[in-house]
């Protein structure tokens, strides 16, 4: 697993390293039982905060997609497979919407815009409330 | 054992009737990699100093590990918990790089000769050259050696990446890093470069003319703040008053930019209710939060 900060989006980085994590399960990067790399590891190879990569992993093991085992790391749980059903299902619904929007002429950047738009007004705020009152 | 290593109430401090401390309040969490931020003159200096038992305050407390810094037996105590890397860099002029190790090591029992060996090999730093021979990053790096083989529970780390290139500069991030991953010291460190201390830091305080003007969890803050930004189809017609968390509206013809430190929700729907408008919503950079607070107060 290689993660990749974008440090000037202003994206909080626990959550862009949730992102990438959900992500590589979804597109079957990751698979269950696949370890992460340690938290000094992806601390010192990204140079970022230790806590931060804590908060990251806890809040993956929270919502069921990783299981920490003290002392050995952290391991993706079988249950996450079932998901990458689901996000398979999803991505066929994306792909339809784009294929309407196609006529609009769209650049990709615009595309990606009134996407997060849309999220942000109707899940966006919701979810960064809940992630503040995990440890 | 507190929850706070560092902790500050109301601390003053003048210099010929000049306030550089006007009541700070600063508590730095156990294990936190805490970035101490402001302009230059803001009393980040004066504010570490006043940690370290170097000068006195007029008025308020300062404690570190519990232990008041006021206290005499209880501030040798302090200072030998701590690794500490000032400003200035001044060290013995007449000793060479491998004299003041040796020199530093017996005033510290958890001395580590492991993490000592390793760092005079990565820094790079000759043995035999004297101190006022060694550049200004060299010195740095010679400051930061002694700080953190001596053990420390607490780095005090003053401008610590000050006068490093780029690849210097990034190995000592990593490095300190590596060893609050390890170890789980605490850091304080004072800091100009944002992108830095947005990356290594997982608590920040902004200070500005000798007081707090805003501390917390980086997460927790970027998880507030957001920018906002507004466009009219038609007329602007701004409410005649805005609900509460909006720090700063501005305008550019028919856009409208709008910070919020909370509240978010709240704002966006009272802008939504205005006539004819089109709402977005942006995650806000440490940059921004910094600027904002500075610039205005």
């Amino acid at each position: 697993m290689i993660f990749r900060l974008n440090q000037s989006s202003g994206i909080p980085l626990y959550l862009q390293l949730i992102e990438q994590v959900k992500h590589a399960v979804e597109t079957g990067a990751l698979r269950e039982g696949d370890q992460l790399p340690t938290i000094r590891k992806v601390a010192v190879d990204l140079v970022m905060n230790p806590n931060t990569v804590v908060r990251a992993y806890r809040e993956l093991e929270h919502e069921g997609v990783l299981e920490l085992k003290h002392g050995s790391g952290a391991f993706i749980k079988e249950a996450a497979g079932g998901r990458a059903r689901v996000m398979r299902k999803a991505q066929a619904v994306v792909q339809s919407a784009l294929e309407r929007l196609a006529p609009l002429g769209l650049s990709e950047d615009e595309l990606r815009r009134v996407f997060e738009n849309e999220l942000a007004q109707s899940h966006g705020p919701k979810r960064l409330e809940n992630g503040e009152g995990n440890p | 054992m507190n929850e706070y290593i560092i902790e500050t109430n109301q601390l003053t401090k003048s210099f010929k009737g000049q306030p550089a401390l006007r009541g700070l309040d600063l508590r730095v969490p156990v294990g936190s990699i805490f970035g101490f931020l402001g302009r230059n003159g803001a009393g980040k200096t004066t504010t570490i100093k006043a940690l370290m038992g170097l000068l006195r305050a007029d008025g308020g407390s300062a404690r570190v590990f519990g232990i008041p810094v006021t206290d005499a037996d209880g501030s040798i105590e302090v200072r030998r918990r701590i690794g500490f890397v000032t400003e200035d860099k001044e060290l013995y002029p007449y000793m060479t790089v491998e004299q003041i190790i040796r020199f530093t090591r017996p005033f510290f029992p958890k001395w580590r000769d492991d993490l000592e060996q390793r760092y005079l090999k990565m820094f790079d730093l000759p043995p035999k050259k004297k101190i006022p021979d060694l550049s200004k990053g060299m010195r740095s790096k010679l400051m930061l050696l002694l700080a953190i083989s001596r053990g420390a529970e607490l780095l005090i780390l003053d401008e610590p990446t000050d006068g490093l290139d780029p690849a210097a500069t990034e190995d000592v991030l990593r490095e300190l890093v590596a060893i609050a991953a390890s170890s789980g010291t605490t850091m304080f460190f004072s800091s100009h470069q944002l992108a830095e201390v947005e990356l290594i830091a997982d608590h920040i305080g902004i200070i500005d003319q000798g007081k707090m003007v805003v501390a917390g969890s980086l997460d927790d803050m970027k998880a507030q703040y957001q920018r906002l930004q507004v466009v009219f189809t038609s007329s602007v017609e701004m409410p005649s008053r805005w609900v509460e968390g909006v720090e700063y509206v501005r305008q550019e013809g028919r856009v409208v930019s709008i910070l919020a430190s909370h509240n978010v929700d709240a704002i966006v729907e009272q802008a939504r209710a205005l006539p004819g408008t089109a709402v977005e919503r942006f995650p806000v950079t440490l940059k921004e939060i910094f600027l904002e607070h500075v610039r205005s107060s």
